[in-house]
């Protein structure tokens, strides 16, 4: 090895996605010397905002902030860095054919009791009730997770910490968690409301990124999940210049805490001399040390791309390789040359966050499909239209609709090159049952497959959380036991995306939960 | 063949190339099954085998041994991250004895690889082990095809066994050395018309002087009968699996088992056991860079053992089997267990290997066997001093004299 300027940096952080660069920022707080190297050309990974059509720019994987949670933005100090939000607690919008939709947000419940005064009793108190749970789980994903069946007094206190809360929740609430905690959550709606509009938008938000119906299993525990990330707030935002601007924000707190960070620079390899991670070789061979590599890349890329199997022992690698993480959910995005109308909505109201899961019932049958490698022939949509709030995604008069859609499974059946068109056609004829004006706006339009998006932004399967958020794959087993503690195997390297606790969608929990361990490890 | 269509418990068991002969020269028609094969336990009695082992030669049929080929461009790096030793060391035409574990360290099986070619490899394991060799391909560019029907097999040991590959045509036999294998051509009929080629390697699991042949199934029999058409007047023996373990204790060998259990078949936690517990600490390369298991197994170096397997010589002349060992003749506090036991009629010793806890694994430590006699049905417990000796109880220098001996 000719060696390079020995260890110029404590920390190299591989890829500069959220998580990459938050843990980036706490690193070089924690007055570490810190590399982050990302592989693009601009920061941010899955949180970035690019143009898709020739002056149209828009969100290209992530659309909405939040599951990052407040402390966050308070300890980054991201507002002072130029975060700017272009909207804020924005409503949900559950799309209804006969354009009766129903609003869901602040004051929720008095327009809900003019359906049904029973579900907007039931709402509120099921708000509350998620409230009091997020409070007792969010200490649990601020934490690395405590290691099962050690003598070690931290994870014995993690564990006793976490039964003392739930138990303090009172003997009703904790036995509500202990009661709906393993359900699905179709059920738990099935038990709690009637309107089948209000349970397509509440199973939504439990299946979204996943590769679950709200008929599987643990889907409650998704939801629950949700909500105690973000402390409980979950609030709908939107960054004014898209989540490109939480990641430039990001890498601002990480520079002026003293980190320096490089884009074009793809991690080819990293290194390993007897038995300790010594820094990374990039593809164009530059070889740069570090005392430790912490990785934001999904677990399948770390540890069978980054490090090899033979650094690895055997059960280990054939573990990580059976992670399940092959994306279901697909992104379209379309350039539009006017408003398109739907009925029912004010322009001011088609600012809201749109579903179309008009009952719990069509986001199974959309599901059904995906078991069999089909795309949903009627597709379960989360849709947003940013450039109400935010001009400067489009040109002016005109604008940016960006669609989550579900479900487009990763292993379409036959390939997904020449049934592109086709999946387009479906998901633009769910819209128009809402929008009959939309397909004459359309002056272009971009779907991301999760084929797609394992390309464009280097995650093994293309999936948002890295790794599915199931129970088996869950805190202290997430991605994989032998890596659940941010550190792995082989002494000096760590993970900090979102394959670990608490996981995925743009929380920034990972890289913040991997800074501290780094730095209590090095103490 | 296994069948598809009837469940497995009434699946046959397989009959390995051998089989008619072997049926023909059994007397007490004791048969096992081994690895889904049957095979012969004893064909006449089990000390006269055994002394054909150690005076003469003999035959045994290996075949169930599971054989794979593992070919492809990362072959080499497949197999060193897989087993314990350096597989880099062995070149073409070498055989190494290793193991393998689990990432805990925990031994799963033990076998012998070949190098036949450069990332070509032949492994002969104990137990099935595709499971986890695929477990440890990922990642690696490699192949591997299991060929255990594929190969026949026959050790041919004893102190005569050069002598008698020899008049049998394997010409240049004598010159290899052991854990060395080689091509080899057996002339066959009146004249040597025909001919029939194998693979010799020097290796053995009876620790004397030996020999294992690994043919085409077709050729078996005719391999078989040569041998034993000039072996009838040179005391050459069939033998089956009983006189076989008793030259394996002698030599000091662990079988699985017996010895062991293997880590991808223990239920009990506990129950698993690694190299350096087995005293295969010599087959532990920490530094040949990683292999699964190195970290477990470094950090039981630094932990210190907690067991070892040790050899015994017990007194008295009955063999400790299943012997509780205990630290002192009251019996009070154990001090471990024998996993095998023999009377060894070469050493004259009473031998068992044992399980020993760590303060007794010294050489020269005594524990106490406590052993059962059935004198006429007649039962008495005796306390008997068991002494921690060397292993191999049995080490002929004739096992790696190259050449052998013209006996």
């Amino acid at each position: 090895m000719n060696a390079p300027a020995r260890a110029r940096y404590d920390s190299i952080v591989v890829g500069g996605g959220h998580n990459g660069l938050v843990c980036a920022a706490y690193l070089a707080r924690g007055g570490r010397k810190v590399l982050v190297l990302e592989a693009a050309e601009r920061l941010g990974g899955a949180a970035v905002t690019r143009e898709f059509a020739p002056g149209f720019s828009v969100s290209a994987c992530a659309h909405l902030l939040h599951l990052m949670p407040p402390t966050l933005f308070r300890e980054l100090g991201l507002a002072a860095h130029g975060l700017k939000l272009a909207a804020e607690k924005l409503p949900t919008v559950a799309l209804a054919q006969d354009s009766h939709h129903l609003t869901l947000g602040p004051a929720e419940s008095a327009l809900l009791a003019e359906r049904s005064g029973r579900d907007a009793t039931a709402l509120t108190e099921w708000r509350a009730l998620l409230k009091r749970l997020s409070r007792a789980l969010h200490p649990l994903l601020a934490a690395t997770p405590p290691r099962l069946g050690t003598e070690a007094w931290s994870d014995r206190a993690a564990l006793l910490g976490l039964g003392w809360r739930i138990r303090r929740l009172g003997r009703a609430d904790m036995r509500e968690l202990l009661h709906i905690g393993g359900m699905c959550v179709h059920d738990l709606l099935e038990d709690r409301f009637s309107l089948p509009l209000l349970k397509g938008a509440l199973a939504l938000d439990a299946v979204l990124g996943t590769n679950y119906g709200p008929r599987s299993p643990g889907t409650v525990m998704s939801l629950l999940y949700r909500v105690a990330a973000s402390q409980g707030a979950d609030t709908l935002s939107v960054p004014h210049g898209g989540l490109g601007a939480l990641a430039e924000a990001l890498a601002n707190a990480a520079r002026a805490a003293g980190a320096t960070l490089r884009t074009g620079a793809p991690v080819e390899r990293i290194t390993v001399r007897e038995d300790r991670v010594t820094g990374v070789v990039l593809s164009s061979g530059e070889e740069i040390a570090a005392e430790n590599v912490i990785s934001s890349a999904d677990p399948k890329s770390t540890f069978l791309k980054l490090l090899g199997s033979e650094h690895l022992d055997a059960g280990f690698v054939r573990r990580v390789a059976q992670v399940r993480s092959r994306g279901l959910a697909a992104k379209l995005h379309l350039a539009l040359d006017r408003l398109p109308q739907f009925p029912g909505l004010t322009e001011a109201a088609l600012r809201a966050r749109l579903l179309v899961a008009p009952s719990s019932d069509y986001i199974e049958r959309a599901y059904n499909h995906a078991k069999y490698n089909e795309f949903s022939h009627s597709p379960m949509l989360e849709v947003t239209i940013p450039t109400l709030a935010d001009h400067s995604l489009a040109p002016a008069g005109k604008h940016v609709m960006s669609v989550i859609v579900q479900y487009a499974p990763y292993a379409l059946a036959g390939g997904w090159h020449d049934k592109r068109q086709a999946f387009t056609d479906r998901i633009l004829d769910t819209l128009a049952a809402y929008a009959p004006d939309l397909r004459a706006a359309i002056s272009a339009s971009e779907l991301l497959t999760p084929p797609d998006i394992e390309r464009e932004f280097r995650i093994s399967g293309g999936h948002w959380h890295h790794a599915e958020l199931a129970l088996d794959q869950f805190l202290m087993v997430r991605p994989v036991p032998g890596a659940a503690q941010y550190h792995t195997p082989v002494p000096g390297l760590f993970l900090c995306g979102a394959g670990c606790h608490p996981g995925g969608g743009v929380m920034g929990l990972p890289g913040r939960n991997a800074a501290r361990q780094v730095i209590r490890e090095a103490a | 063949m296994l069948t598809e269509s009837e469940p497995h418990y009434r699946q046959p068991l397989l009959k390995t190339p051998f089989h008619e002969r072997a049926l023909a020269v059994s007397q007490i028609d004791s048969f096992v099954p081994w690895a889904g094969y049957t095979t012969v336990d004893v064909f006449t009695h089990v000390e006269q085998e055994y002394f054909a082992i150690r005076n003469a030669s003999s035959l045994y049929d290996l075949t169930p041994m599971v054989k794979y080929v593992i070919t492809g461009p990362d072959a080499l790096r497949f197999l060193n991250r897989l087993v314990t030793r350096d597989v880099r060391k062995l070149a073409p035409g070498k055989v190494a004895y290793t193991v393998w574990c689990d990432d805990a360290g925990h031994l799963i099986d033990d076998g012998t690889v070949f190098c036949i070619a450069p990332n070509q490899y032949r492994v002969c394991t104990a137990e099935r082990q595709l499971d986890w060799f695929q477990a440890s391909a990922i990642g690696f560019d490699v192949e591997i095809r299991e060929v255990t029907e594929e190969v026949a097999a026959l050790a041919v040991q004893g102190p005569t066994s050069a002598k008698l590959l020899k008049a049998v045509g394997l010409a240049g036999i004598e010159r290899l050395k052991p854990f060395e294998h080689g091509e080899f051509v057996m002339p066959r009929g009146e004249g040597g018309a025909a001919r029939i080629s194998m693979m010799v390697s020097r290796t053995g699991f009876t620790g004397d002087l030996g020999y294992e042949l690994w043919m085409q199934p077709a050729d078996a029999e005719s391999v078989w009968d040569a041998l034993m058409a000039v072996g009838s007047t040179r005391a050459v023996r069939p033998i089956g699996s009983r006189a076989l373990n008793m030259a394996r204790i002698e030599a000091g060998f662990v079988l699985p088992n017996l010895d062991f259990v293997s880590a991808a078949h223990t239920l009990y936690l506990g129950t698993e056991r690694s190299p350096l517990e087995l005293g295969l600490a010599w087959l532990v390369d920490f530094k040949k860079g990683h292999f699964t298991g190195r970290r477990a197994l470094m950090a039981e170096v630094a932990r210190g053992p907690l067991r070892q397997l040790v050899g015994l010589d017990i007194e008295g002349t009955k063999p400790a089997h299943n012997a509780l060992l205990y630290t002192d003749r009251s019996g009070k506090k154990e001090a471990g267990s024998v996993t095998s036991a023999t009377w060894s009629p070469t050493c004259k010793r009473n031998l068992a290997l044992a399980m020993v806890d760590a303060p007794y694994i010294a050489t020269g430590s005594t524990v106490w066997a406590e052993i059962y006699l059935n004198r006429e049905l007649v039962w008495q417990r005796r306390m008997v001093r068991a002494r921690v000796v060397e292993r191999p109880f049995f080490a002929p220098a004739r096992r790696r004299a190259t050449p052998p001996a013209d006996l």
